[in-house]
């Protein structure tokens, strides 16, 4: 049975989730990450346009048009909840009280430097939060597919512009877990769906293989 | 000069509000991505063709919605905005050398926004060191860490919007509708508010109200609720 690489991605990024984090999701693939918690693991939804404590999309017909994400979609406040301004949500965010955030990207580096805000000419869709988030979580994760249109997003060094110059902590893809670390990026798990001369070949960055390598 | 709230507040009509907006302003706008924004009065700036504007808002929201409704009418001349992801639109008049578009990162835009009504010269944040942020900007190291000059805003006049407030001004937001908007009230020379109700002083409780009513200048009641 084909496997859906987001949901793969999804299902491999959420049991990196702790009892109690504070985690923010982006827009996109990283979303899909609250689907697969782990049974028994509370955690705290932060969404950067003001809210701690953020709950699933509402039934139909209970929408509140002033309670939403940071993509404008609708959610619902669990109890417990707590709404505030931007200043304060960045706060949070930039003085390293939020516990995970978790990222798309269009390119991740051998220094482990992430670049997901523009591509200059083509797509300038603004940097958003990203550059707070990256620069101020406590651990960031990057969630994305290996390649782009068959191209190896994760390289030797980024050439789009930079979300942050700080090292992202763990770059989950469909086919690989790959950490960035002082001495290069180690991967540490393979895709069951694949094989490690086809990680290698899709990943221009060069691979330190772990001793432990794992299958997820 | 125009007396700030309290017991002077003023009940104005849309027509009246968007009077002080006038061509080439600096407006601050609250919300984010349309959430909080006060759309009755963008849709009056729209009616009548107030234009040459220079914005600073979270983002460009939607064509039909929000901000996103004065750049698709050409009203705008320069948007200071964290994201423009959302409205094609902006990043066709920004390639087209018809918009100037300065992107900020959104802590960074809501610092310096809270700054320019808080009196501080400027921030530092560690947001942007080594990006293209940098660029132009004094870096700054303290106790070995770099951090960025960031320079506070301030803007001609305020649009705000809340979900109700009292007489007085006292403002209370709903949910995540609050966003910029306290931010904002604090940082432009006058400050109009949109709200869904006006109740009577002192039906709200001390401690839900997050804006004083002596920042706010006048108000606008929403024409039915979208």
């Amino acid at each position: 049975m084909a496997v859906d690489p987001k949901e793969k991605i999804a299902r491999r990024v959420a049991q990196e989730l702790k009892e109690g984090d504070l985690v923010n999701l982006g827009i996109g693939l990283p979303t899909l990450v609250a689907n697969y918690i782990p049974k028994g693991v509370h955690v705290f939804f932060q969404s950067e346009n003001g809210i701690i404590g953020m709950g699933p999309e509402p039934e139909k017909g209970f929408e509140n048009k002033d309670l939403t994400n940071a993509g404008a979609g609708f959610v619902t406040a669990l109890p417990g909840a707590m709404t505030f301004d931007s200043a304060f949500s960045f706060a949070m965010i930039r003085g390293g009280h939020l516990d995970v955030t978790v990222l798309g990207g269009l390119q991740v580096d051998k220094e482990g430097h992430l670049a997901n805000w523009m591509i200059p000419g083509k797509m300038i869709p603004g940097m958003g939060g990203a550059m707070d988030l990256v620069t101020g979580a406590k651990r960031v994760i990057v969630a994305m597919t290996h390649t782009a249109r068959g191209e190896p997003k994760i390289v030797k060094k980024c050439t789009l512009p930079l979300t942050s110059i700080r090292r992202v902590d763990l770059i989950v893809t469909e086919l690989a877990v790959i950490r960035p670390t002082d001495e290069g990026l180690v991967l540490e798990e393979i895709a069951e769906e694949t094989t490690l001369e086809e990680v290698l070949k899709l990943t221009e960055a060069k691979l330190i293989v772990s001793e432990n390598l794992k299958r997820f | 000069m125009f007396l700030k709230g309290g017991m002077n507040l003023k009940v104005i009509s849309f027509d009246e509000a968007v009077e002080f907006v006038k061509p080439g302003s600096t407006v601050m706008i609250g919300g984010f991505l349309g959430v909080g924004t006060p759309e009755g009065m963008i849709d009056k700036i729209v009616e009548k063709g107030i234009g040459n504007l220079t914005i600073i808002a979270n983002d460009t929201a939607f064509e039909d919605r929000g901000v996103g409704k004065l750049v698709k009418n050409k009203l705008c001349k320069k948007v200071i905005v964290s994201h423009i992801g959302t409205n094609p639109e902006t990043q066709r008049q920004m390639i087209a050398g018809e918009l100037e578009v300065e992107l900020v990162p959104q802590g960074t835009l809501a610092e310096r926004i809270r700054a320019g009504g808080a009196g501080l010269g400027g921030i530092l944040t560690p947001t942007g060191v080594g990006t293209v942020v940098e660029n132009g900007k004094q870096v700054i190291e303290i106790e070995g860490k770099k951090y960025l000059l960031e320079l506070p805003l301030k803007a001609d006049i305020a649009l705000i919007k809340a979900k109700k407030c009292d007489y007085y001004g006292n403002l209370v937001y709903n949910f995540t509708a609050e966003n910029f908007n306290p931010l904002m009230a604090m940082a432009a020379e006058i400050v109009i508010v949109e709200v869904e109700e006006i109740v009577p002083v002192g039906a709200l409780a001390p401690n839900e109200i997050r804006t004083p009513g002596v920042l706010v200048d006048y108000v606008v009641v929403s024409q039915g609720v979208k």
